[in-house]
């Protein structure tokens, strides 16, 4: 099993946090995980990403070029990260916030209305978690259940209330199913 | 095994200095190694060390000095154009044979260059980038694993040959998580063996001390130069480290170093499922140079490639080790972007067919500058500028 991940959005939306949830939870299932924040000069209110690398065996690159996935939770993303997409490769779409439909035919897409889904599960702010979700109900690269070990290792001081709330927000987001 | 944790490189190298009882830091915040004094400015007061935010690189490395001459584990930290500050300082703990950890995350250089990761400043590193006859350990690190474990042998070797030593690491390594675990257990400071050379309190028991780069009287600076190297030699001949993969029956065998190394084992392992018989040898010490190793593969491979986030610089101690036995060829990536593990793929296909694709030759750049900017109808040269 390898995946390639690329996570992006506004900075705020927790894309770089979720990309260390992610490759925590992969390091909790025992696979060689590697994490990789885009650093560059960002602009306030701009675009972040972060490449996360799950694999059976030792990741050599982190900079994921062409992932396997690719996580958008903003409009600006999008254009930036579909034509990067490996053929064949999932697009998880944030549909609450971006409206356009990615060009691509050979791709498999999940459109995931994230904040919608986070406000009814009782916080705007687990959105990413949602879209967490749904990679991992989509690929089985990881289990819920490590995604939620990783939130007690990496948020040390969570309340057991907020990692029950984001639980609900990654079960929501496993749910969906590729268009 | 312990287990491992999630830790971004440059947390896990100073958590591995202060592990390997670093309890001097001075340093002047730089991108992409900023986590570094981060880190050590809370740590450090933890375990009852010291944190300095200097007023300059060139502050930190002369503070180092200064820690480092009453025999405390001290150490700085950088990126390029940090490090090039540091030069002058870096000489002067070498000619005053101080022990101490220099580490350098490149970034792309020359200048200011960028923030991302590279490799370009290799011939700083391992020729002395500052002035006179020295040399510093250099050990290149090829994951954040290494990079936690690295600060504990960069002191012992740096305090065993009063050599400093440098940690040359770069941006993709510091900025990168992985999972990592310390193969070693914290080392406490007093534990360590005395230092008979070193300042402090003298009550009179023992002779006086000085540090000092320089001998004026006439023979004296030869003198200490012979002596350092017959420490030099100790090393080059005992602690040449390197890791070795599929170099056994190996017709081609890579050369790399830190990030570039990791790009090339995924060429490596793509290359061998197509049966192509292609090897790894990763330099771990970059001085001393695995350089007999790599005269022994030159024995039995057909050529060799060097897979470098720059224009080629650790190219030249492969060229010297291989003494012109078989080709060496060059995989070059500068500017500050990662190496393609595929582009290494073809250009190890190129060395094998006899095509080009891909390999690096500094005299085809000249041919295309031809047509751009040195003929007469370029613009510039036209209207005297240049001419």
């Amino acid at each position: 099993m390898y995946q390639g991940v690329r996570i992006a959005g506004f900075g705020g939306q927790g894309v770089v946090s979720a990309g260390v949830l992610l490759a925590q939870a992969g390091l909790v299932e025992g696979k060689a995980v590697s994490w990789f924040p885009s650093y560059g000069p960002e602009m306030r209110g701009g675009t972040a990403n972060c490449s996360v690398v799950i694999s059976d065996t030792e990741v050599s690159t982190p900079v994921v070029c062409v992932p396997d996935t690719a996580i958008v939770m903003n409009e600006p993303s999008l254009p930036k990260f579909e034509p990067m997409l490996k053929s064949g490769g999932l697009l998880i779409i944030n549909s609450s916030l971006i409206k356009t439909k990615p060009a691509r035919k050979d791709i498999k897409v999940i459109y995931v209305p994230c904040n919608e889904i986070a406000e009814k599960v009782g916080s705007l702010r687990t959105a990413t978690l949602v879209a967490l979700g749904a990679f991992a109900g989509a690929t089985g690269a990881v289990s819920l259940d490590a995604i939620e070990n990783a939130m007690k290792k990496v948020f040390k001081r969570a309340k057991p209330e907020m990692i029950a709330l984001n639980r609900k927000a990654l079960e929501e987001g496993a749910a969906l199913k590729a268009q | 095994m312990a287990e491992k944790e999630l830790k971004k490189g440059n947390e896990a190298l100073a958590e591995g200095a202060i592990r390997a009882g670093c309890r001097f830091f001075a340093g002047y915040p730089i991108t992409p190694q900023n986590e570094v004094p981060e880190y050590m400015s809370w740590r450090q007061e933890e375990v009852g060390g010291a944190f300095v935010q200097a007023e300059s690189e060139i502050a930190a490395i002369n503070m180092i000095y200064g820690a480092a001459a009453t025999g405390v584990r001290a150490m700085t930290s950088s990126s390029s154009p940090g490090v090039s500050l540091k030069q002058e300082g870096i000489s002067y703990m070498a000619g005053a044979d101080l022990p101490c950890l220099i580490v350098n995350m490149m970034r792309g250089g020359p200048g200011l260059g960028n923030i991302a990761g590279a490799q370009g400043d290799y011939m700083q590193a391992t020729r002395g980038g500052g002035n006179g006859d020295y040399r510093l350990i250099v050990l290149a690190p090829n994951s954040v694993e290494e990079l936690g474990n690295f600060p504990k042998l960069a002191f012992e070797l740096s305090e065993k040959y009063r050599v400093p030593a440098m940690i040359l690491a770069d941006g993709i390594l510091g900025q990168m998580m992985e999972g990592m675990s310390y193969n070693f257990e914290p080392v406490d400071p007093k534990t360590l063996p005395a230092k008979p050379w070193a300042l402090g309190i003298n009550d009179g028991t023992r002779a006086k001390n000085m540090i000092s780069s320089y001998g004026l009287a006439e023979g004296e600076l030869e003198k200490m130069i012979l002596k350092r190297a017959e420490r030099y030699a100790l090393i080059e001949r005992d602690e040449v480290r390197f890791e070795e993969r599929f170099t056994e029956d190996a017709e081609v065998v890579i050369v790399a170093y830190g990030i570039s190394a990791r790009a090339s084992m995924a060429a490596v392992n793509a290359l061998r499922k197509e049966g192509i018989k292609v090897g790894l040898l990763r330099p771990i010490t970059l001085w001393p140079f695995p350089t007999k190793k790599i005269a022994q593969l030159a024995d039995k491979c057909k050529a060799m490639l060097c897979a470098e986030m720059s224009l080629g610089q650790m190219i030249t101690d492969v060229k010297l080790a291989v003494n012109g036995k078989i080709p060496v060829h060059l995989y070059a990536k500068p500017g500050a972007f990662f190496p393609i593990a595929e582009d290494i793929e073809t250009a190890v296909k190129s060395i094998l067919t006899g095509k080009k694709d891909f390999l690096f030759n500094l005299s085809d750049l000249a041919e295309k500058a031809d047509n751009t900017c040195h003929k007469p109808e370029n613009k510039i040269c036209k209207e005297g500028t240049l001419l």
